[in-house]
């Protein structure tokens, strides 16, 4: 039942993939290349970069491509669908508790002192962001050697437009990625003038 | 009837468009949900917007998924959570399925790589803005804690690259001491 094991597999992938993303990476690799063949090492390597290009979590991705290429359509929809399900389950039930118990002094203590923890990681998730595409080898450094001045420049941008206009915020990330469309599509026509 | 009707719409709608655009990980759509459900739309607090994440962080799982999930059943209970499910997973899934096939072709495009690259800087622009607008609230709240915390966990995450879940594990030990403490100085009194 190669259904089945699609599912079971991803199940375990969506049930113990803490952290999100690029934790989801090691455990996939283990279940779809070390564990099952369904995939070589650099058939998983393309998975990776489609889902840099593609949007959605990268265990979504992985589930759907996996499933699509060992059984088709019904093998990627069990996939999908083993991945999610532990999320299903467990979310909805500490929503639960959170809905039913936040007004309880205790929570609020706990609760408070999560904030602010949440919002450095956001910023961490942005910061590395940023540097991945403004310095060309992905690791800052002083100087303005291997340094994508564009980027910087498109990042300043955006956030004064959404700072000081109420633009939407999927608008604004378009605008950059066709800004540098347009930019190096004039560079190569200058080029070959 | 016809309003919960229109708010599980509009909760599948949201989500499906999110999800749609949200290249780079899951904290792009958790910033992405904050502008829509609690700038936009004003169906969620902003602290409550907070704990949301953290509870989508604490649980294994796409934070997207997770995420969608504590808003659609914050609005609409369990129905509202599967809406959200399917509204973030349908986006990824039709694109993969209709990718694996043209992956090839795609791989080496230059006008996608540079829409991406420059996407890129877009992203970093949303987080950073929303990173502005908490990180205040936060600064604004004027307890030392809040803000060791803040400086804290981020040293931890971005420097030493502590796994999040332990991070969160601290800070909830933290917010039960505090808690305990507060709560016997006040018995004293």
């Amino acid at each position: 039942m190669i259904y089945l094991q699609l599912f079971l597999s991803f199940l375990q992938i969506g049930a113990f993939s803490f952290g999100g993303g690029y934790a989801a990476m090691p455990l996939i690799q283990q279940q779809v290349v070390g564990l099952h063949h369904w995939m070589t090492v650099g058939e998983f390597t393309d998975l990776i970069t489609i889902s840099q290009m593609t949007p959605g979590p990268i265990a979504i991705n992985a589930a759907t491509f996996v499933g699509t290429q060992i059984a088709g359509l019904p093998g990627a929809l069990a996939a999908t669908a083993g991945c999610v399900l532990p999320s299903c389950i467990l979310v909805t039930l500490l929503a639960k508790l959170y809905f039913k118990y936040r007004n309880l002094k205790m929570m609020q203590g706990v609760l408070g002192s999560l904030r602010p923890a949440v919002v450095s990681m956001i910023a961490t998730a942005g910061l590395s962001i940023l540097i991945a595409a403004v310095w060309i080898s992905g690791t800052p450094s002083l100087g303005f050697d291997g340094v994508r001045i564009r980027s910087a420049v498109y990042f300043a941008a955006g956030f004064l437009l959404l700072r000081k206009t109420k633009l939407n915020p999927v608008w604004v990330m378009v605008l950059c990625g066709a800004v540098e469309v347009l930019f190096q599509f004039i560079l190569k026509a200058a080029g070959q003038l | 009837m016809k309003d919960k009707k229109h708010i599980l719409w509009k909760l599948f709608v949201s989500t499906l468009y999110l999800s749609t655009f949200t290249f780079g990980g899951g904290y792009v759509i958790v910033t992405l949900m904050k502008n829509k459900f609690v700038d936009e739309l004003g169906w969620i607090e902003e602290k409550e917007m907070l704990d949301m994440v953290a509870i989508a962080q604490s649980s294994p799982g796409p934070i997207a998924v997770n995420g969608a999930i504590v808003i659609g059943y914050k609005l609409c209970g369990i129905i509202g959570a599967g809406a959200a499910v399917l509204g973030a997973v349908i986006p990824p899934f039709v694109i993969l399925t209709l990718i694996s096939g043209v992956y090839e072709v795609m791989k080496d495009n230059q006008i996608v790589s540079a829409m991406l690259l420059g996407m890129q800087s877009g992203v970093a622009a949303v987080i950073a803005s929303v990173v502005y607008d908490m990180g205040k609230a936060e600064l604004k709240s004027k307890s030392v804690l809040s803000c060791l915390i803040m400086l804290g966990a981020f040293l931890a995450n971005y420097v030493w690259n502590v796994n999040v879940v332990y991070i969160i594990l601290l800070c909830a030990a933290l917010g039960v001491i505090r808690t305990l403490w507060t709560g016997r100085k006040e018995g004293r009194k």
